[in-house]
């Protein structure tokens, strides 16, 4: 990490953070239960409070739902999901940011025109609403009895298209800039052909800064992601995302099982706190180029 | 380039914006819409359902329906909610009052905390009190709007029990207005809400304000109004003034982060606005509300950038001079 250059809070908040996404992706390994697993659960056993209250049981570190779902396990299948859910909408949203941004930044003119105009209005807009709005308009032309299954396909589907221009934006100022180098013209006068010099040539060299925003992006696309399970627009109870446990939890706010929601809360609220360190510790060490957008 | 060319320049560039989610917002309808089923009900013969689409005009060619459609729109007329069964642009208008009231009295506060901890922050640069401010302040900026609304509820509603989680309290109406800001129920109701939608903005704020100041009071034109004897108060009234010249521009952008927010915080504490609508309507994919809303939105955006582009220049002169590019 030192030889990063990211300091001792981004070092160990970067070790810290990436210890969790490992522990929660290994949960199926050592959850205590699976919570998708209908037949394991008990309504005997609803509304436990923690282990560490009076009432609670061993069993169930973090106390149990309505439906006598263990919580620790909720959380650890649900901060799978959303965590993945994140991953692969920012995957998205590089995979037509990063071409859009290198068609408009090499090709310039009308077309560089064009897709720089849709990028800055989309921009205008936060990511959240466009992500809120994408969703109401799958939901509007999918047919119903898709919706079930394709929730998690439209979630990520929403988020991608939301966060695209930012890759848009940060990959045509690069690709415009090298388009310029000496070793274009090169290539162009040995009669490369220009997808050639694009992918082979151009693409290594401004990859890096994209890296960076696909980075700077995930905490904020695993947060678009739980405020719109939150909602109630993102995965179904049946299923649940880390925001689909704090709305649901929040139900039971005003009567007492307090726990339905603050640990989901704290298992949202920590990543992102060390993400967003490991962030600012980037940004100080790459200047401000590279800045995702809420 | 006159402000008033630059304005015409900027809505110029936004008509073909607004065109395109118009367009976008006329699909939803084509594809989702059955104004005929609508109108009749399912029972119409074959003969009835031809009167009507030909007395509706759906056999007309795409571009005519489309330019209709436009047309409707600008007169406000947005379609019925499959949903409410009721006039979309009646329930808007019924719910505008309640977000404007929220997003309005949030707005205000996240400026008097923004500024008035962000300068604190910066005289008082290593006090206590400011590594305090400084670190709720990377709370606002990291914890998600739901998240923090949800544990104020839980710390004020449900373990204090002081202030109400739910509803705007008793309202009154004005005309076609109604206000909550007139009752005590309403400012308790308000409270929370306008917190939480406050709590990422001022964060935003805070720091701004507080980098700006750090590097207004070491320059030079402070030393020297220092050397002259100014009070105390004077100095940092100039210094402030210099600071705030990015903030203004960052707080007229983020006003509309503040509107999309306001989604998240009325469902939080199922405050009826425009949010709340929003969200419900996109639940039930109720078509003729979302797409109310797509334009709706473009329109809000185009304006609040435009907003903010008008009070830089106020602001900042040295922008008047070369002309304005970029969106």
């Amino acid at each position: 990490m030192r030889r990063l250059g990211l300091g001792p809070g981004g070092g160990i908040a970067g070790v810290v953070l990436a210890v969790l996404v490992l522990a929660v992706i290994a949960a199926p390994l050592y959850a205590p239960q699976n919570p998708y697993n209908l037949a394991s659960l008990s309504l005997l056993d609803s509304l436990d409070p923690p282990s560490f209250l009076r009432g609670g049981i061993g069993q169930f570190p973090l106390g149990t739902d309505a439906q006598g779902r263990d919580v620790l396990s909720a959380i650890l299948y649900g901060a799978r999901l959303s965590f993945m859910v994140g991953a692969l909408a920012v995957a998205l949203a590089a995979a037509i940011g990063v071409p859009v941004g290198l068609a408009a930044g090499l090709a310039g003119g009308a077309l560089d025109a064009v897709l720089m105009r849709l990028a800055d209005a989309q921009l205008a807009v936060p990511a959240m609403l466009i992500a809120l709005l994408a969703d109401g308009v799958a939901r509007v032309l999918l047919p119903r009895s898709w919706l079930d299954g394709a929730g998690v396909a439209i979630l990520i589907a929403a988020i991608g298209l939301a966060r695209w221009p930012q890759f848009a934006r940060l990959m045509r100022t690069a690709a415009h800039l090298e388009g310029q180098r000496d070793y274009v013209a090169a290539a162009r006068l040995v009669g490369i052909k220009p997808l050639v010099i694009t992918l082979d040539h151009i693409l290594p060299n401004v990859l890096a800064p994209a890296l960076v925003l696909f980075a700077l992006s995930l905490g904020l696309a695993v947060i678009d992601e739980a405020t719109l399970s939150f909602l109630g627009v993102g995965l179904p109870p049946t299923r649940p995302s880390l925001g689909t446990l704090i709305r649901v939890g929040s139900d039971y706010l005003l009567s007492g099982e307090w726990w339905l929601v603050l640990f989901p809360a704290l298992a949202l609220a920590i990543p992102v706190l060390l993400a967003n360190l490991l962030g600012d510790a980037i940004r100080e060490r790459l200047g401000p180029r590279v800045r995702a957008r809420p | 380039m006159t402000i008033a060319r630059l304005v015409l320049w900027r809505l110029l560039q936004a008509v073909p914006v607004l065109l395109l989610v118009a367009a976008l917002a006329f699909a939803l309808e084509m594809v989702a819409g059955d104004p005929v089923t609508a109108s009749l009900g399912p029972d119409a013969t074959a003969a009835q359902r031809a009167a009507a689409v030909a007395q509706l005009g759906l056999d007309d060619p795409l571009p005519l329906r489309y330019l209709r459609f436009v047309g409707a729109a600008l007169r406000g007329d947005l379609g019925v909610s499959t949903r409410l069964a009721r006039p979309v642009g009646g329930l808007i208008a019924e719910r505008l009052p309640a977000t404007v009231e929220l997003a309005g009295v949030a707005f205000v506060l996240s400026l008097a905390i923004g500024i008035g901890g962000g300068a604190y922050a910066a005289v008082r640069r290593r006090a206590r009190s400011t590594r305090l401010l400084l670190l709720a302040s990377l709370f606002g900026v990291s914890l998600p709007t739901f998240l923090t609304g949800t544990l104020l509820i839980l710390i004020f509603a449900a373990t204090l029990r002081v202030l109400p989680s739910f509803g705007r309290g008793e309202v009154v109406a004005l005309g076609g207005w109604t206000t909550g800001l007139l009752t005590g129920s309403g400012w308790a109701a308000l409270v929370l809400p306008a917190l939480t939608l406050a709590a990422f903005q001022s964060a935003l704020l805070l720091r701004l304000v507080r980098d700006g100041m750090i590097v207004a009071l070491d320059s030079e034109f402070v030393r020297f109004a220092r050397a002259r004897g100014l009070s105390h108060g004077v100095v940092l009234r100039h210094a402030l003034a210099n600071a705030l010249t990015p903030v203004v521009a960052a707080a007229a952008v983020q006003l509309g982060t503040l509107v999309a927010f306001s989604v998240v915080t009325e469902t939080v504490f199922q405050w009826p606005g425009l949010g709340q609508l929003l969200v419900e309507s996109v639940a039930t994919a109720d078509e003729p509300v979302i797409a109310a809303y797509l334009m709706l939105v473009a329109l809000l955006f185009v304006a609040i950038n435009l907003a903010a582009d008008l009070l830089c220049l106020a602001i900042d002169p040295r922008l008047r001079v070369a002309p304005a590019g970029g969106a």
